[in-house]
């Protein structure tokens, strides 16, 4: 199992705009809004916060979504097409640990990924750390496999890898808008964000953990069963060939 | 002794019957041919063998496995090389065999292997950087990396120039001195012929034949074939009709015509009746290609 995730690895390294999007993306993302002044002074209007720093938790977002929506369903339907889980089904290794070393090397590149842009954000604009960590390391995890099994379940309902980018870039593109990605969450109307607060990654969790109280335990519960609902049907529907 | 069993298989997809009461075994230790037209369930019927499809009538036994049952025991003896399949655009050789050697309890040497296969060099290439013949030796190293008991080859030439289908037939050869049963799916008679042992001959999800290479070629013995490119053109009724004529095809401007007894004088009578004459004249003995033609009733596609 090692070996595969290792060799997926470096797989993942070796394509470069994966490793620009998911793992570097969200921190130059933060150093060229924090360099336009107005996004790094505190705003009273906002309960005296920097729009960098309520904006930490929609840089997560895109990181996730990323690896979640676009990665993810994007090699695992190539995978498929190009007959390599099918090749992997005529040796003693089930294809399956394929596709969970897909979520590991996700992980390691989001940890990757999350970390960088908090060591830039304290080092540069001197954000805060997240206020608890283990609440939000749970988030995270939570938001990243709830992400993780949407995205296998478009590439198990995809007819072919080209649909399910399609569909995949569909769900991205909500989960980056209800994450606050696209427009701030505060410019968001209110019951916006509160469907937004449900939906996976979970934004508001992270945001909570980060800067806030902690996290609602509602909201982790949903993550949860979103998990294990999507990693459920994904796992009884999917096609190997 | 028998090592594969395969007993009235029957598959059918969404109603299309591909493969249709087919019967057959492998011997230990033999090379075993399965060659018939595009589409006639070649690949159907191994990937029953191989546990990959559940077969909708028949049993099988591999090495005293049921191929869906065993599926686990199964995997660690037989060796695959799937017809179409892929590896990741940017794996290099060397990973992708030694990721697969980590699969198996007692793998072979797979610079041992890549050696052997003339892909020695190429350790450290991409896959997407690979020629379609070396992508072939590669899936046939993959196939090989377990030390199976078994092997099963899917097209195992289709895609390599003459010098490197060569090169891979004696590396067949060697796989089989060294033990191992190899069944091999073809569409090349060349190849059936050079390197089967037996050969089952299908066609439209049918079995026509099971025998040796000679066996088969034995059961069109006096056969004879004419070819030659007519001056003028030529009603082919006038050829079938004459007793002699089994088959007569055109292949562009050349007649082939297919038959027995004294074919060469009924056929230039013809043309001399009908003031043609036959420029490129040839005339060959009947070998697997007519046995096939006569089996299936069509010439195989290459
Ligand atoms: N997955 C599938 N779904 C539906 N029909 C299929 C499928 N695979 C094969 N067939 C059909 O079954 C028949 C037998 O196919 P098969 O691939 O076994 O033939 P083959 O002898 O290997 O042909 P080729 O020489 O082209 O590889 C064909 O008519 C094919 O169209
Ligand atoms: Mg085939």
């Amino acid at each position: 199992m090692l070996k595969i995730v290792n060799t997926e690895w470096k797989l993942f390294l070796r394509e470069p705009s994966m490793v620009v999007f998911a793992v570097l993306f969200p921190a130059i993302l933060l150093l060229v809004l924090g360099a336009i002044p107005a996004l790094r002074t505190p705003d009273p209007n906002f309960d005296n916060q920097r729009f960098i720093d309520a904006f930490m938790s929609s840089l997560v977002v895109t990181a996730l979504a990323f690896l979640g929506l676009n990665k993810l369903p994007a090699t695992v339907a190539t995978y498929r097409e190009k007959g390599v889980l099918r090749r992997f089904s005529t040796t003693p290794v089930h294809p399956a640990r394929l596709l969970v070393a897909q979520v590991l090397v996700n992980l390691i590149a989001g940890v990757i990924s999350i970390v960088l842009l908090m060591v830039v954000g304290r080092a540069v604009f001197d954000i805060d750390l997240p206020h608890h960590p283990l609440w939000f390391l749970v988030t995270f995890l939570l938001g990243m496999l709830s992400l993780s099994a949407i995205g296998l379940l478009v590439a198990a309902w995809a007819p072919n890898a080209r649909s399910a980018g399609g569909w995949a870039t569909v769900v991205f593109m909500l989960v980056m808008f209800f994450g606050g990605v696209y427009l701030p969450r505060f410019l968001l109307p209110d019951f916006l964000n509160v469907i937004g607060a449900y939906l996976p990654p979970g934004v508001e969790a992270l945001q909570q953990s980060w800067l806030g109280a902690a996290p609602d335990p509602v909201h982790l519960g949903v993550l949860a069963l979103v998990t294990v609902a999507a990693g459920t049907v994904a796992a009884k529907s999917f096609r190997w060939e | 002794m028998a090592i594969i069993e395969v007993v009235d298989l029957v598959k059918t997809y969404d109603r299309k019957v591909a493969v249709d009461g087919v019967s057959f075994t492998v011997d230990e230790g033999e090379i075993f041919g399965i060659l018939g037209p595009n589409g006639a369930g070649k690949t159907t019927t191994v990937e029953c063998v191989e546990g990959l499809r559940s077969p909708d009538g028949g049993t099988i036994r591999v090495d005293g496995l049921d191929p869906r049952r065993d599926r686990a025991e199964l995997r660690t003896r037989l060796g695959v090389q799937l017809q179409q399949s892929e590896l990741p655009d940017r794996i290099r050789v060397g990973e992708a065999l030694d990721l697969y050697a980590s699969f198996y309890r007692d793998p072979a040497d797979w610079r041992e292997l890549l050696a052997r296969l003339g892909l020695a060099d190429r350790a450290k290439t991409e896959y997407r950087k690979l020629s379609g013949g070396q992508k072939q030796r590669v899936s046939i190293a993959l196939a090989l990396i377990g030390k199976p008991k078994i092997a099963v080859l899917d097209e195992l030439t289709t895609g390599l120039d003459p010098q490197a289908r060569r090169d891979t037939w004696s590396l067949v050869e060697q796989v089989r001195d060294a033990g191992v049963t190899v069944v091999l799916v073809t569409h090349f008679m060349e190849e059936a012929e050079r390197l089967c042992d037996r050969i089952a001959v299908i066609d439209a999800g049918r079995l026509v034949a099971v025998d040796s290479p000679a066996g088969l070629v034995s059961r069109v013995d006096g056969e004879q074939r004419v070819r030659f490119r007519p001056t003028a053109p030529l009603d082919v009724k006038l050829l079938e009709e004459l007793p002699e004529v089994s088959n007569v095809e055109q292949h562009g401007p050349q007649l082939v015509v297919t038959g027995t007894g004294n074919l060469l004088h009924a056929v230039t009578s013809v043309l001399a009746r009908n003031q043609i004459v036959a420029a490129d004249l040839r005339i060959e003995q009947a070998g697997l290609d007519d046995a096939f033609i006569r089996l299936t009733g069509r010439a195989l596609t290459e």
